[in-house]
C-alpha cells in the first residue's frame, strides 16, 4: 500500500538533512509502528508524506498503491487515500468543526468524482461516529479545536479519519497528552478502523499505545533511518532497555 | 481663526454648485444653521488631520465623478426577509416602488414632505445629533448633508415594529450626485430594525440620526456594493439613552471609495452600543470606516469590531475612538481591528485612539494585519479541502467575529452567504 524508497529530505530553510533514506513497506490490513527517540525523524516523515511545506525531498520516492505522491499538493494526497492524524491539532476559530469536515467529506468525494453527501446522511454518520468517541454535540458545534482539550483534539482527528476513511492512516505521535482513558478511547477509535483493506502507520514514543493499537511490525528510526525492524515484542524491548542497546547494535 | 483660503474657496465653489431647498419654518432653521457649520468648518482637504488615509477630494468636489451602473446577478440582500421597502433612485423616494409607508407602531413621513410643515417632531433630531457630533472633531460632510439634503425619511417609533424597515438605494444614472437625510426616533422601549442596501448614486452622501430612548432597541444591518465606482461617505449618529441598545453592523463589498463614519453618544446609564463592519476589497478599493463612541454615563457597553479583507492593492481604514468622560464609571469598552492582506500589495492603516477621564473602567483596542494562517491552511488541504477553498473558509473564518454582532441569524446567515460568494467569484 505504502511504500517508501530512499527517502531523503532536508529542511528547505537551513542545510540539514532530517531523512536519510528511509526503507519502509506498509501492507493493506497492517499496522506498523515507528518509535525512536526524539529528533530522529519521525514526525519529518509524517508531514512530508502528507505534503506539509518546509522540507525539500533529496532523494528517493514514496508510493500510495503505485501512485507517486511527493509531487502532490496535500489536498491531492488526501483524496487519494492518506491520511495524518496530527501531533498538534490545529485550533481553527470561525470555522465550525461540522463545517469543517462536511467541506472536506464532499470535497474529497469530489476530487474521485463522487456525488456530494446529503446534509442528512452525513449529519446521521457523524453522530454515529462522534458517539463511539464519546463526542459531544457541542464539540462537534464548536470551532474547530477551539477550547478542546488535548484529549478532546486527539479524538477529533480520529473522529475525522472515520468520516473520511482513508486507505492509508499515519497516526502521528496520537499519545502525547493523552490520559488513560482517552488513549482507550482514541484507541478503540482506531482499532474500529482496522480492516484488511487499510494501512496504518503508528508513530510513538512509548510502548503504552501499542498494547491498545497491535502493531504488526515495529520499526526502530534513530538519526533519520530506520535502523531495526521487528514484531511487537520490540516495542517491549524498547520500554525495557530504551534506544541507546539497539543503537550500540546496529552501529 | 479664518479658514485657509484654498478650503474657504472649495468650500463656497461646492455651496454655489448646489441648490438650497426649500422648506418650512423648522427645516429652514435646521438649514440654515447646518450650512452656517459648514461655512465655519469647511469642507475636508486632504491636509486635515481627520483625512489623512482617505482622500476628500471627489467627495468635496463641485462634480461628481461618474459612475457605471452595476447589475448585481447575485440574489438581493435582504429580499428574503419579510420587511416594508422604502426605495430611492439616485437619491430620490420612489413611491411606486416603495410599499406603503405604514407599519404598526411607527409613523414614516418623506423628509421633501415633512420639511414643508413649520413644525414637526423632527426638529429636536435633524441636525441636532450631528452638531454633537462635531467636537471634538469636524465632520463637514455631514453638516453640508443637513443643509442641502432634500429627500429621506423621518421615522418615529412608538412600539415594537413587527417588521423590519429596508431603505433601498437604486443608482440609475452615471452621473448622479445624491444626498439622504433620515431621522429615526425610538420613544422609551420601542424597538426597529433599519436594513439598508443598494448602490445608491454615482456620489452619494447620506446622514443617518438616531435618538434612542430609554430602554429602546435599534438594530442596523446595511451592505454597500458590489458596485464598485461610486463614491460614498456616510454619517451614523446615535444617542442612546437609559438602558437601550444599539447594534450596527455594515457589509461592504468592493468600491473605490467608501468613507463610514459612525458617532455614538451614550448618555444613559446601563447602555449598549456595539458597531461592527466586514468589508471584502480587491484592486483600487479604498474604504475608511471613522467611529467615535462617547461614554457620558455609567455602566456602559461598547463594542467595535472592524474586520478587512485585502487583496490586489486594496487599502482599508480604520479611525476608532473610545473617549470616556469623567464620571463614566464603570465602562466596558471593547475595540478591535483587523485586517486580512492577502498579498504584499494591500495596505491597512489603523488609528486606534481611547481618551479616558473616569478611572473604574475596562477598556482594550487592538488592531492587526495578517496572511492567511499557513498552519489551519494545511490542515485544512491535509484533510482534503482544495487551497482556494481553505482559503475562503479562513478567510470567512476572520470575517466571523464582525459578522457575528448581527443578532438576527436569518440576517447574518444572509451576509455570511454574500461574502462567500464575493470570495468564490475569485477563487484563483
Amino acid at each position: 500500500m505504502l511504500e517508501i524508497k530512499g527517502l531523503k529530505v532536508d529542511l528547505e530553510d537551513e542545510d540539514k538533512s532530517i531523512l536519510k533514506g528511509v526503507d519502509l513497506t506498509v501492507e493493506a490490513g497492517k499496522v506498523h509502528a515507528i518509535m525512536g527517540p526524539n529528533g530522529s525523524g519521525k514526525s519529518t516523515l509524517s508531514y512530508v508524506l502528507s505534503g506539509r511545506d518546509g522540507y525539500e525531498v533529496t532523494g528517493g520516492t514514496a508510493t500510495l498503491d503505485g501512485e507517486d505522491i511527493l509531487d502532490m499538493e496535500p489536498e491531492e494526497r488526501a483524496a487519494a487515500g492518506l491520511f495524518l492524524a496530527f501531533q498538534y491539532p490545529v485550533e481553527i476559530p470561525g470555522v465550525g468543526n461540522m463545517t469543517f469536515m462536511r467541506t472536506a467529506v464532499n470535497a474529497q468525494r469530489k476530487a474521485r468524482g463522487q456525488d456530494e453527501m446529503s446534509a442528512t446522511d452525513f449529519l446521521k454518520l457523524v453522530r454515529e461516529k462522534a458517539a463511539m468517541l464519546e463526542m459531544s454535540n457541542d464539540m462537534l458545534k464548536r470551532p474547530v479545536n477551539v477550547g478542546f482539550s488535548g484529549g478532546e483534539k486527539k479524538r477529533n482527528e480520529i473522529l475525522q479519519m472515520a468520516m473520511l476513511e482513508p486507505k492509508m492512516c499515519i497516526l502521528d505521535e496520537t499519545d502525547s497528552g493523552l490520559d488513560v482513558d482517552a488513549m482507550k478511547l482514541v484507541s478503540q477509535g482506531v482499532n474500529a478502523l482496522r480492516e484488511e483493506g487499510r494501512g496504518f502507520l503508528v508513530i510513538t514514543h512509548y510502548q503504552r499505545l501499542l498494547d491498545h493499537i497491535k502493531p504488526d511490525v515495529v520499526h526502530i528510526m534513530s538519526d533519520g533511518r530506520i535502523i531495526k525492524t521487528g514484531g511487537p515484542e520490540l516495542a517491549l524491548e524498547v520500554e525495557k532497555n530504551g534506544y541507546a542497546d539497539i543503537k550500540a547494535e546496529v552501529a | 481663526m479664518g479658514l485657509p483660503q484654498a478650503k474657504l474657496d472649495a468650500t463656497e465653489a461646492r455651496l454655489a454648485s448646489m441648490t438650497r431647498p426649500q422648506g418650512g419654518a423648522w427645516a429652514i432653521a435646521a438649514r440654515d444653521a447646518a450650512l452656517a457649520r459648514v461655512r465655519a468648518m469647511g469642507l475636508p482637504h486632504a491636509r486635515d488631520e481627520y483625512w489623512k488615509f482617505t482622500k476628500p477630494d471627489t467627495l468635496v468636489a463641485a462634480d461628481a465623478p461618474q459612475a457605471a451602473l452595476f447589475e448585481d446577478d447575485d440574489a438581493i440582500a435582504f429580499e428574503a426577509t419579510d420587511r416594508l421597502s422604502i426605495v430611492f433612485v439616485d437619491g430620490v423616494f420612489d413611491a411606486d416602488a416603495s410599499d406603503d409607508l405604514s407599519l404598526e407602531g411607527v409613523s414614516i413621513e418623506r423628509l421633501q414632505e415633512a420639511a414643508q410643515k413649520d413644525i414637526h417632531w423632527a426638529r429636536d433630531v435633524y441636525g441636532v445629533l450631528e452638531t454633537n457630533g462635531q467636537t471634538p472633531v469636524a465632520r463637514p460632510l455631514a453638516a453640508l448633508n443637513s443643509a442641502m439634503a432634500t429627500d429621506g425619511v423621518l421615522i418615529h417609533v412608538t412600539g415594537k415594529a413587527t417588521k423590519p424597515i429596508n431603505l433601498i438605494y437604486h443608482h440609475k444614472s452615471e452621473a448622479s450626485d445624491a444626498m439622504l437625510h433620515h431621522v429615526i426616533k425610538l420613544d422609551d422601549g420601542a424597538e426597529l430594525t433599519v436594513l439598508e442596501n443598494g448602490p445608491a448614486a454615482a456620489r452619494f452622501n447620506k446622514v443617518m440620526e438616531v435618538e434612542i430612548a430609554d430602554t429602546a432597541t435599534f438594530h442596523h444591518v446595511r451592505t454597500q456594493g458590489r458596485d464598485h465606482e461610486r463614491r460614498a461617505v456616510t454619517h451614523l449618529f446615535a444617542r442612546l439613552g437609559r438602558e437601550s441598545t444599539f447594534k450596527s453592523f455594515t457589509m461592504t463589498a468592493n468600491g473605490i471609495l467608501t468613507r463610514n463614519e459612525c458617532v455614538i453618544e451614550l448618555t444613559g446609564d446601563d447602555a449598549v452600543a456595539h458597531v461592527a463592519g466586514a468589508c471584502v476589497g480587491d484592486g483600487d478599493f479604498h474604504h475608511d470606516d471613522t467611529v467615535f463612541i462617547t461614554h457620558d454615563a455609567v455602566n456602559c457597553e461598547s463594542r467595535q469590531v472592524f474586520k478587512k479583507v485585502l487583496r490586489n492593492g486594496a487599502v482599508g481604514v480604520f479611525q476608532g475612538k473610545i473617549l470616556v468622560k469623567a464620571g463614566a464609571q464603570k465602562t466596558d469598552g471593547y475595540q478591535i481591528s483587523q485586517s486580512l492582506l492577502l498579498d504584499g500589495d494591500s495596505e491597512f492603516l489603523a488609528k486606534p485612539e481611547l481618551e479616558i477621564y473616569a478611572d473604574d473602567v475596562a477598556c482594550s483596542h487592538g488592531s492587526t494585519s495578517g496572511a492567511i494562517d499557513e498552519e489551519g491552511l494545511f490542515y485544512l488541504r491535509a484533510r482534503g479541502v482544495p487551497k482556494p477553498i481553505a482559503t475562503d473558509l479562513l478567510t470567512l473564518a476572520f470575517l466571523a467575529e464582525a459578522v457575528e454582532e448581527i443578532e438576527d441569524e436569518d440576517l447574518r446567515a444572509d451576509m455570511v452567504e454574500k461574502l462567500g460568494s464575493w470570495l468564490e467569484r475569485r477563487r484563483g
